[in-house]
Parts: structure tokens; C-alpha cells; sequence
């Protein structure tokens, strides 16, 4: 159920350029806020604003390490959101599997 | 030039496919608007078939699938045309029914020539969230077996 009610948080954090950009860096290993902050020519608070909704949208988690809060990927993060996708594709691979050979046949059928 | 499946979301209400087909526009949009060539390829996993399939090809025209597996299971789904440009776009609005009525998708397909083939993309609605839970434990629209034969068990359909 949490995973369900969680899609609509994962892409509206995943629609911001900003988000998606602390998302890149994250990929590539932990970072504090500081270090994320530093690409962008946009204030600190306005950054931590969007940790939070990454980390409320289950895409990245925070620790304690003293007094930093050090940032990171959340290991499952998109696991629901992709879960939904290979469904549709799942579903769409089969269905365009038979359109191309309707689609073959059919020429076949036309040449004189 | 390949015909891989690309699907990808678009910000947060929007998904959008994009598939290949060694055929031309006019050929790849026909099987998009003739009811029996439909019948023939929208059918999900193997086993299943649509044995009702209505689409009135024209601006406001009704459309109504019914999928069935044989053995008593099934569901359908209705849309109306929106809008019909051939053979570059269909605009449509479509909602399952599992069987409450899901919240109506509107969709986009355009239909681009591309070399000898054609460019099939399609832009959805993404499911609200009461829907793509309806949607994944239901298998989706052609989901899974499994999926499927709980759906027949909780509404009661093994018993006709």
C-alpha cells in the first residue's frame, strides 16, 4: 500500500531539473547538503526544500554523521515506478510483436 | 534502424511509448482504427482474444473492447474519438473497466514515416494512483496469468 501512495510523490519529485540534477549527483556516492548545493546558483535553504522532497518521495535517504547529514540514493526508490513501467511494457512488447507480423503479412498478401 | 520499445514518463502525468514498425504510416494506422485488424494484435499474453471490438473511426465515434481468456474471465474497456487525422494522429480517451471505470486516459498516437517504416508514439495519461494499484493487481490492462485468476476468484466469474 505505502509503495502504491508513493508514486504520485516519486514523479512529482522526479519532474524538477533541479531534483533530477541532486539525483545525478547522488549516483554517483553520498554528498551533504553543502556538497549538493554547490552546482547550483540557488540558496542552501532552497536546496535542503528539495532533499526533502526527494527524501519524503523515498528516493533518497539521510544519515546522521555528527553534525552532518550526509545524502544518499535510496536503494528502492524507483523500484515501484518501475515496476508499473514493465508492466506496460510487458504488455506492449506483446501486442507490437503481433502488429509487426500482421503488418508483414499483410505486405505479403498485397505483393502481385 | 531498430525496432526496440522506448517508454519513458514525462514529467508526472504523462507516460510516453515510442516503437518502430517496418510498414508505412498508412499501414501502421490502419491497424490502430480497423476493428479487425485490432482484434488480431491488441491482445496481451498468449491465450487471450477480443471477441468484441468496436471502433467508429471518426470524431466521436465509440470505442469498446471485450478481452476474454476462454474460461470465463474477461473485462472490457470504452473510449470515444477525439480526434482523427489519418494517417499521422488519433487522439483518444479511453478507461478500463475492472470493473468499476478507471479514470479516463487521454491519449495521443502519431504515426511518423521514418525511412521505409513508420515512428509509432504514443502519449498517455499516467494511471492516478487508485488506478495503477486497480492496474497491477489486476495484471494491467494484459497483465499477468496469476493476476488474472485472482480477479475471476474475488468477482465471482469462475462460477458462470
Amino acid at each position: 500500500m505505502q509503495s502504491q501512495r508513493s508514486l504520485d510523490a516519486t514523479l512529482a519529485a522526479l519532474a524538477d531539473p533541479t531534483r533530477r540534477a541532486i539525483l545525478a549527483r547522488l549516483a554517483r556516492g553520498e554528498a551533504t547538503v553543502n556538497e549538493l548545493a554547490e552546482p547550483f546558483t540557488i540558496s542552501q535553504p532552497a536546496i535542503s526544500r528539495h532533499i526533502k522532497v526527494l527524501a519524503e518521495a523515498g528516493l533518497i535517504v539521510q544519515r546522521v554523521d555528527g553534525t552532518r547529514r550526509p545524502c544518499s540514493l535510496a536503494p528502492d526508490g524507483l523500484k515501484e515506478l518501475d515496476r508499473y513501467l514493465e508492466t506496460l511494457r510487458g504488455a506492449l512488447e506483446k501486442n507490437y510483436g503481433r502488429l509487426d507480423r500482421l503488418l508483414a503479412k499483410g505486405r505479403k498478401e498485397r505483393k502481385p | 534502424m531498430t525496432n526496440t520499445l522506448t517508454i519513458e514518463t514525462e514529467g508526472d502525468r504523462n507516460v510516453v511509448v515510442t516503437r518502430r514498425f517496418a510498414a508505412s504510416p498508412e499501414e501502421v494506422y490502419r491497424a490502430h482504427v480497423d476493428p479487425e485488424l485490432i482484434q488480431q494484435w491488441m491482445l496481451g499474453p498468449e491465450g487471450w482474444t477480443m471477441p468484441v471490438c468496436v471502433h467508429e473511426a471518426r470524431p466521436g465515434g465509440k470505442i469498446r473492447y471485450e478481452w476474454s481468456n476462454g474460461e470465463g474471465a474477461g473485462f472490457f474497456l470504452t473510449g470515444e474519438i477525439v480526434e482523427l487525422d489519418p494517417p499521422r494522429r488519433i487522439v483518444h480517451v479511453e478507461r478500463m473497466h475492472l470493473p468499476d471505470p478507471t479514470p479516463d486516459n487521454h491519449v495521443v498516437t502519431t504515426f511518423t514515416a521514418d525511412g521505409d517504416g513508420t515512428l509509432l508514439t504514443m502519449r498517455m495519461t499516467l494511471p492516478d494512483e487508485a488506478t495503477r494499484k486497480a492496474m497491477l493487481e489486476t495484471g494491467m490492462e494484459h497483465g499477468m496469468e496469476a493476476s488474472y485468476a485472482r480477479l475471476e476468484r474475488a468477482r465471482g466469474w469462475n462460477a458462470r
